[in-house]
C-alpha cells in the first residue's frame, strides 16, 4: 500500500507579512519557508502507519507543484522519513491548478491513500485534498482527525460540529486531515538528514491546465483601536461596556 | 442568469449561519440583478424550508430523499452541481463550514468554476469579477479574480450579519437522479454532544490557556460560559498537554472562529493563536502581565489573575442578568 502527501510550502508562521509592487505580490525577502503545518503532521502519521507491521504501508511519497525553491522543504520531508518526493514544476497559480496538476500525477501513479491538509496557511484556500478526489473521482473525507490500517482495513475518524464520526472507506481515497492526526510533528534525526540526501526528487514537467482564478492584490487588516483597561475590581463595568457600548451581549 | 445558494441543514434545521447565506446571496443577485434560488438536501420539514423566506428566499428547491439525511460529499456536490446547471447559475454560494469546505471544491472540478473560499464581503467589482478573502491565517486579505465563467464562492461566518426580509417561498421538488456509487464512505459509529454549545458556532467563547496553571482550575471558565451560554476553548498548548480535547483547540492550526465576544483568559496572544481569533468582533483579555501580546488586539483588557478575576466576572453577568 502507498500514501501520497500533498505538501505545501509556507512562510513560518511568525512571519510578519508584507507585499510588494504595489501590494499585488507577496514579499518574501527574509521569509522561512516551512512545511504547511498540517501537511507534516499528515506526514508523520504516515510514518507512524508505515512503521506498524500491522499493515502493507510500504512506501510513503511526497508531491508539491511549485518552483526549485521548495525543494529545501521538500528534503526537509524526506529527512522526517518519506521515500520518494516529486516536484511538479509549474507555479501554483491556485487550488484547480494545484489539484489538477497532482491528479495528472496520480493517473500515472497510482496510490491507495493520498493525505491532503486541511488548509495551506498562506492562500488559506482549503480546497486541494476535496478537487484531487473530484478529479479523480476518488471517495474523499474532509476533518479526518485520524486514519487507522487494520490489515490494510481502513478506520477514519471525521469530527463534525460537537462530536465524531468513525468511518470506513474502500481505496483508493483522498483524506483532507486536521489537528489530532499526529500528536507532535517529527523532527529530522542526523541520520534522516544523511540519508534524505540520497534519496530521490524528482522534477516533473507541468501538465497544461487552465488556471480559473488570479490574485489581484492584497491589503492589511485595519489596525485596531487602543484596548480599553478596566480595573480588575470593576467587573460590573465590564459588563456594563459589553452590553452598551461593544452591544455584544 | 441567477445565482444559486445551498443551505446545508443539521438533523433537518437550519441554523444562524444558514441565513446569513440566504442574506447574503439575496444582497449578490440583487446587486446582479437577477434572481436567487436555494437548494435544500435532505428531508427538512415545509416550515423550516420557509423560514428561510425571512431573508430574501422566494425560491427553494429540494431534494429530499431520505438517502441524503446525512452528508455525502460526492452525492451533495453532484446535486449541487445539477440544480446550478438547471437554473442557469452563474454564482454557487456556500458556508465556509465543514460541509461547504467538502462540497464547494468538488463542485469548482465539476462545472469548471473558478473557487474562492472564505469570502469576506460581497464581491469588490463585477466586471471583473473580484472578491476579497482571508490569506495568510487572517494576517491580510487579498483581491482575487475569478476568470471563468461560472463562479464557487463560500463565505465566511458571520462575515455578512443577517439581512430580514418577508418573502413568500415557492418549493419545488428537484429531480435528480442520486448515484447510489458515490456512497462509497460508510459511517460506523457517531457521537454527538447534545448538550454543549458547539464551538464553531457560538456568539460568544470564554477561552484560556496555560495561565490556568492546571487542567483541575477549569471550574471558573466553565461557570463563566455558563452564565453566558457561551462555547469553551483554549489554546494550543492546553490542548496538547491534554487539559482540553482537540476540539477546543483556536488559532492558526486550529479553529477559526469568528464569535460576537471572545474572552480570552491566561493567553498570551502569540501570534498563531490570534490568527483563530482575529475576526471576533469584541475581545476581552484577562492576563496577569500588562505588556502581554493579546493585550494588543483586545479591545477590553483586566490586568490581574484568572483564579480571582473570572468569578467576579461570572458574578457580574450573573447579576446583570436577574
Ligand atoms: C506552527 C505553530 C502553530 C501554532 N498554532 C497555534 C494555534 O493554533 N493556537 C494557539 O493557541 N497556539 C498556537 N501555537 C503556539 C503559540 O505560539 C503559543 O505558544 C501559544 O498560543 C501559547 O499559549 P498560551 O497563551 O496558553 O500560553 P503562554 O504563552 O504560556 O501564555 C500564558 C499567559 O498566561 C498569563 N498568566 C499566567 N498566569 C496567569 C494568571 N494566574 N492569571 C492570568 N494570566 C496568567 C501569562 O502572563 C501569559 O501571558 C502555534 C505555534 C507554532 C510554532
Amino acid at each position: 500500500m502507498k500514501i501520497l502527501v500533498c505538501i505545501s510550502n509556507v512562510p513560518d508562521t511568525t512571519t510578519k507579512v508584507k507585499f510588494k509592487e504595489g501590494d499585488s505580490l507577496f514579499d518574501d525577502s527574509g521569509v522561512q519557508w516551512i512545511i504547511n503545518p498540517w501537511d507534516e503532521l499528515a506526514l508523520t502519521r504516515a510514518m507512524e502507519l508505515k512503521e506498524d507491521a500491522g499493515n502493507s504501508v510500504n512506501e510513503i511519497c511526497v508531491i508539491h507543484v511549485g518552483g526549485a525553491s521548495a525543494d529545501a522543504t521538500l528534503r526537509k520531508a524526506l529527512a522526517i522519513g518519506a521515500d520518494k518526493a516529486v516536484r511538479i514544476d509549474a507555479c501554483p497559480a491556485d487550488a484547480y491548478h494545484v489539484a489538477g496538476q497532482i491528479a495528472e500525477y496520480l493517473k500515472e501513479n497510482p496510490f491507495e491513500i493520498i493525505f491532503s491538509g486541511i488548509e495551506s496557511s498562506d492562500y488559506n484556500g482549503s480546497s486541494v485534498g476535496a478537487m484531487i478526489a473530484e478529479f479523480m473521482d476518488y471517495p474523499g473525507i474532509s476533518s479526518v482527525t485520524s486514519v487507522n490500517l487494520d490489515d490494510d482495513d481502513i478506520q477514519v475518524n471525521r469530527a463534525i460540529p460537537g462530536g465524531k464520526q468513525v468511518l470506513k472507506t474502500e481505496t483508493p481515497f483522498v483524506a483532507v486531515v486536521q489537528k489530532g492526526i499526529a500528536m507532535e510533528p517529527r523532527i529530522p534525526s542526523m541520520r534522516g538528514i544523511m540519508m534524505a540526501r540520497k534519496k530521490p526528487l524528482e522534477v516533473k514537467p507541468a501538465a497544461e491546465l487552465e488556471v480559473l482564478t488570479e490574485s489581484i492584490k492584497f491589503e492589511l487588516p485595519q489596525e485596531k483601536g487602543a484596548c480599553k483597561m478596566i480595573d480588575s475590581e470593576s467587573a460590573e463595568q465590564l459588563v456594563d461596556l459589553l452590553k452598551n457600548e461593544a452591544k455584544v451581549l | 442568469m441567477s445565482v444559486i445558494a445551498f443551505a446545508k441543514n443539521w438533523n433537518g434545521k437550519f441554523k444562524n449561519s444558514s441565513f446569513e447565506l440566504v442574506s447574503y446571496t439575496k444582497a449578490l443577485a440583487n446587486q446582479l440583478n437577477t434572481n436567487m434560488v436555494v437548494l435544500s438536501i435532505g428531508e427538512v420539514a415545509e416550515e423550516e424550508l420557509k423560514l428561510l423566506g425571512n431573508y430574501g428566499a422566494d425560491k427553494v428547491l429540494t431534494v429530499s430523499d431520505p438517502q441524503l439525511n446525512t452528508l455525502t460529499s460526492r452525492a451533495y456536490a453532484d446535486i449541487v452541481a445539477k440544480a446550478a446547471e438547471s437554473v442557469g447559475a452563474e454564482v454557487i454560494v456556500l458556508s465556509d463550514n465543514n460541509s461547504g469546505k467538502a462540497i464547494a471544491p468538488r463542485v469548482s472540478v465539476k462545472l469548471k468554476a473558478g473557487l474562492v473560499a472564505a469570502v469576506q464581503e460581497l464581491p469588490v467589482s463585477f466586471e471583473p469579477f473580484v472578491v476579497k478573502k482571508r490569506v495568510f491565517s487572517g494576517k491580510a486579505f487579498g483581491h482575487v479574480q475569478i476568470k471563468s465563467d461560472k463562479k464557487v464562492l463560500t463565505i465566511a461566518k458571520n462575515c455578512f450579519g443577517l439581512l430580514e426580509a418577508s418573502c413568500v417561498v415557492a418549493i419545488e421538488e428537484f429531480a435528480v437522479d442520486i448515484d447510489t456509487s458515490l456512497f462509497k464512505v460508510k459511517i460506523v459509529e457517531e457521537e454527538e454532544q447534545k448538550d454543549k454549545v458547539i464551538l464553531s458556532d457560538a456568539d460568544v467563547v470564554v477561552s484560556a490557556g496555560r495561565g490556568m496553571r492546571s487542567p483541575e482550575n477549569w471550574a471558573p471558565v466553565e461557570e463563566l460560559a455558563e452564565v453566558l451560554g457561551a462555547a469553551t476553548a483554549c489554546s494550543r498548548p492546553v490542548s496538547d498537554e491534554g487539559w482540553r480535547g482537540h476540539e477546543e483547540h483556536v488559532g492558526q492550526t486550529g479553529k477559526v472562529i469568528a464569535p460576537n465576544l471572545y474572552i480570552a483568559a491566561g493567553i498570551s496572544g502569540a501570534i498563531q493563536h490570534v490568527a483563530g481569533i482575529s475576526r471576533s468582533k469584541c475581545i476581552v483579555a484577562i492576563n496577569t502581565d500588562p505588556e502581554a501580546p493579546i493585550f494588543g488586539v483586545a479591545d477590553y483588557g483586566i490586568v490581574g489573575d484568572v483564579m480571582d478575576v473570572l468569578p467576579r466576572l461570572t458574578e457580574a453577568f450573573r447579576n446583570s442578568k436577574s
